[in-house]
């Protein structure tokens, strides 16, 4: 049996209300809030980055995992945020945590979906016997353009998991994947911000791939929405993954405990991996989990998910996730969320 | 060419790899051969737990160019539960609740960048705990 032994997350202590950003741009706070059920959303600080969020969610994992760093065979970053062009994100985390020099490292990047796909490729490895534990992380601290939509949700925030076939806190049952080429929304190099096709893009892009990839993968296990406990799909803002989980027929109770966007924000590749982390804070034995992820270009990754005794008993070792969204936090004014995001041009 | 030094100092910067003095169980961070306590030159490696209290702090107004963003800012020495001090800032606060026998968790952070194209530079600072 494998699957998750030790999962972990990490979301930074700055937070800008969605009212902060729509007084500065002249717009209706309410219809945010009401409109995209925003209230608010993570700011990294000056010196953090998704290498940070990463270690960070890492060392809870490996508290989790109660497990020798050494024997962790593959290590897999996924972010559209890693802080160099050239030079992999994954071998300075490596480094930090005592895992290595033998070890496989890469850096993962599909949009929004570079986390699930770094926990495809890990749990495989494990899976496969070719490594004995591998680390999937997602982590990002996105940007929006000022004054476009994308700047109530992007936010940094990130979760990590470790796979192994021993003693494992939540059994993978199935996966599932789903792409196809669908240019909803991109960044060129060389580009600070991205761009998206703007409000038309939804049903194409979000929901095609979305609803697709989770009727599969309960056609492929034969299970219903009423056999889950929880669900969890990414998170672009409070409304979409509310509607996907209703077309499926899930109810707002299995879909709430991963719903973290309200108060988070969108974490790109660390949403639905951090809504995961935050079922597994609560779940209990033998608890059914489905989890899809949806990363612009397009494509979604779907895991069924079953939680096993071993659960409640390492889960204490480290902080929850609702703990970090609901503990310590600075509230930003725009003026100072300008100076973190690096918006304000000074002289050298 | 990065710095050389930020690169010989990973495993203290990134791992806080200090050692324990055989002889009379003085903690040196970073790692030293000889121990200033007693004089022995035998040491046992150890990692140093995340978490210490604040023994000084200062809090810095005018900072060098590379913490410009980041002025004014709590500078604190912090000792470890095994005994190690060291040098870090302490963020995600007020600098002014900063002071001697505050409790804080040493999170891996961007200390600073080398310049506009250059390296980062990584290592630990200090969060209030709580
Ligand atoms: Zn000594």
């Amino acid at each position: 049996m494998s699957g998750i032994v030790g999962y972990g997350a990490f979301v930074p202590r700055n937070r800008i209300k969605s009212e902060e950003i729509a007084r500065q741009w002249g717009k209706d706070p309410e219809t945010i809030r009401r409109g995209l059920l925003l209230e608010e959303k993570s700011v990294p600080g000056i010196d953090e980055d998704t290498i940070t969020i990463s270690v960070a969610a890492a060392q809870a994992a490996l508290e989790r995992a109660g497990i020798d760093p050494k024997r962790i065979g593959a290590v897999y970053i996924g972010s559209e945020s890693h802080p160099y062009a050239v030079k992999p994100s994954g071998t300075i985390l490596v480094d930090v945590l005592g895992i290595g020099p033998e070890v496989h490292v890469a850096d993962f990047e599909f949009a929004c979906k570079a986390g699930t796909e770094a926990m495809f490729v890990a749990f495989g490895l494990v899976e496969s016997g070719r490594v004995e534990y591998a680390l999937g992380i997602g982590a990002d601290t996105s940007q929006g353009a000022p004054n476009d939509a994308l700047e109530f949700s992007a936010s940094a925030g990130g979760a990590a998991f470790i796979f192994g076939r021993k003693n494992v806190l939540a059994e993978v049952v199935e996966t599932y994947s789903y792409t196809s080429d669908t240019p909803d929304f991109w960044r060129r190099e060389g580009e600070f911000y991205p761009r998206h096709g703007g409000r038309f893009t939804g049903e194409p892009a979000y929901f095609k791939h979305v609803l697709s990839a989770s009727r599969a993968i309960l056609d492929k296990t034969g299970l219903k929405p009423k056999d889950f406990r929880f669900a969890v799909f990414h998170m672009p803002n409070g409304k979409f993954p509310l509607s996907a989980g209703k077309t499926l027929g899930f109810s707002k109770e299995q879909l709430e405990t991963g719903w973290v966007v309200p108060t988070m924000g969108n974490t790109y590749s660390g949403s639905s991996p951090t809504g995961l982390a935050a079922i597994l804070d609560v779940a209990d034995p033998d608890d059914l989990i489905l989890i899809t992820s949806f990363g612009s270009g397009a494509g979604s990754d779907s895991f069924v998910l079953k939680a096993t005794e071993e659960l409640p008993r390492r889960r204490p070792r480290a902080p929850t996730v609702r703990s970090m969204l609901e503990g310590r936090r600075r509230y930003l004014t725009y003026g100072e969320y300008s100076k973190y995001r690096e918006k304000i041009i000074v002289n050298q | 060419m990065p710095s050389p030094r930020y690169w010989r100092e990973i495993p203290s910067r990134y791992r806080l790899e200090a050692s324990r003095c055989c002889g009379c169980g003085k903690v040196a961070y970073p790692a030293r051969k000889v121990c200033p306590a007693c004089g022995a030159d035998d040491w046992k490696q150890i990692q140093l737990s995340r978490h210490g209290r604040v023994v000084t702090s200062t809090v810095i107004h005018v900072p060098p160019d590379d913490f410009l963003m980041e002025a004014p800012y709590a500078v604190a020495v912090v000792e470890t539960s095994e005994g190690a001090r060291l040098m870090v800032q302490v963020v995600d606060c007020e600098p002014a609740e900063v002071v001697p026998g505050t409790e804080v968790n040493l999170e891996f952070r961007l200390i600073r960048r080398e310049g506009h194209g250059g390296i980062l530079c990584y290592g630990y600072k200090g969060v209030p705990a709580g």
